[in-house]
């Protein structure tokens, strides 16, 4: 995740000060990434270092105001106009750790897919207990964040099962 | 059902239940022995690759079959020694049923096939009417009650064949697969419909192929060559952060 671009995006909007860009990054992202205070401030200088934000005149300190510049702006522009490219794909532990149990002669595959299988289903519907009590209208960073976390669980599980018809084939 | 509830008593339970087929040479079992319990309001979910066994559960459960191994007992009754006419009100009356190939009647339309349950169970045409147009609303489809299962789609066909399942005072609900043909947005919908169903103390088997579905569950058996071999259960908890919402 790009905690500057981040930062921009929310400054895009109106300025703020280093605690109110924390809570409003928090809000719009439904809390799933929390961010501590002294990363922003960080985040902030290296911004105004590259020109992509301003300190505003007045109070300084903890309740110093920053705002978004032009060259900031083009910036955030940038990120929103490019596709998210997971490719090559970040490091994932389950695909890895079945791959290598595939390769590792002594290890029962099946039973770690089993296992896993009733691990991520379980997640899963834990994820969508949360769905339920969520108002989609009032509620809708968390529940488009809930959204994602079920369908990639259910890519999980469906990845699941074709490693194990895959391995039941191989079997035979 | 009428029957006074037992506390602790399961509303269904499968002893050791197997289902073969044929004999000889050419035998096969479908099912079994599987053994699970389903209390009163629980949603529960059946998945597994095709034939693992799937509609041959539900249909067991739904006195369409009987077993030719162990005991199919829907509050504590052996549903094999009813007789044909007390499985046939039991049908009527306590089990909604959503068949894989849905058994609509073309000839009436979309409100007469929801209502018909209740017309048959002897309930007044006009309230089985209000009933059924009441369920055609639930899912969504209260604008095309009118329309004959040939001039519906696929997905709207699926949700007439829910309703039909959901009306009246039907306990048991036994759906085979019934979100197959619906997009994203209309599943959910139908699945939060059967929810609430489940938190209002009705019962349910769902099977599905649909792992975002069967998230909706509180139990989630895995099938496979006819038994189970896994079972999920959503527990408390969550790998989000933030404990309750924003
Ligand atoms: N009437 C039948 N006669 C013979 N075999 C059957 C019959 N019904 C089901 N089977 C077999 O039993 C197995 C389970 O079937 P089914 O319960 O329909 O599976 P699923 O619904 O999971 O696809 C399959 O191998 C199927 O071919
Ligand atoms: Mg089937």
């Amino acid at each position: 995740m790009s905690i500057p671009l981040s930062l921009l995006a929310i400054l895009s909007d109106r300025s703020a000060h280093g605690y109110g860009l924390k809570s409003r990054f928090e809000e719009s992202t439904a809390g799933a990434w929390p961010l501590n205070v002294g990363q922003v401030y960080t985040t902030l200088r290296r911004l105004e270092r590259d020109g992509l934000v301003l300190p505003e005149e007045g109070e300084g300190g903890a309740r110093q105001t920053w705002r978004i510049t032009d060259a900031g702006r083009t910036a955030l522009e940038e990120w929103f106009g490019t596709p998210v490219e997971d490719d090559p794909p970040a490091r994932d532990e389950l695909s890895i750790k079945v791959l290598l149990a595939v390769a590792a002669d002594a290890v029962d595959v099946t039973d770690i897919v089993q296992r896993q299988r009733v691990a991520t289903m379980e997640r899963l519907q834990r994820y969508t207990r949360r769905k339920r009590a969520a108002d989609p209208e009032r509620e809708l960073p968390w529940t488009l964040l809930l959204d994602a976390l079920i369908l990639k669980a259910e890519a999980e599980l469906k990845w699941l099962d074709l490693c194990e018809a895959r391995l039941a084939e191989r079997g035979r | 059902m009428t029957a006074p509830r037992r506390d602790g008593e399961p509303l269904l339970r499968f002893e050791d239940v197997g289902r073969g087929y044929g004999d000889g040479p050419h035998a096969v079992r479908a099912l079994g022995p599987v053994r699970f319990d389903v209390r009163s309001g629980e949603l529960v979910a059946v998945m597994g690759p095709s034939g693992s066994g799937k509609t041959t559960l539900l249909s067991l459960a739904g006195a369409l079959e009987r077993p030719t191994e162990g005991r199919v007992l829907l509050r504590g009754r052996d549903l094999a020694t009813l007789s044909a006419p007390a499985r046939a009100a039991l049908r009527r009356r306590d089990i909604g049923y959503v068949f894989q190939d849905l058994n609509l009647l073309p000839g009436l339309t979309a409100l007469e096939n929801v209502s018909l349950p209740l017309e048959l169970d002897g309930v007044r045409l006009a309230a089985a009417r209000e009933e059924a147009r009441a369920a055609l609303d639930a899912v969504g489809l209260a604008s095309l009650a009118a329309r004959f299962p040939d001039d519906l789609s696929g997905g709207e066909r699926q949700r007439v064949a829910i309703a039909r399942a959901f009306v009246g005072p039907r306990e048991l609900l036994l759906a085979d697969e019934p979100t197959g043909n619906l997009d994203s947005v209309t599943g959910e919908r139908v699945l939060r419909h059967l929810r609430a169903a489940c938190d209002g103390g009705r019962t349910a088997i769902l099977v599905t192929h649909d792992p975002s579905h069967a998230g909706w569950a509180d139990r989630v058996l895995f099938l496979r060559d006819g038994v189970l071999v896994d079972e999920a259960a959503s527990g408390a908890g969550c790998l989000v952060r933030v404990e309750d919402g924003p």
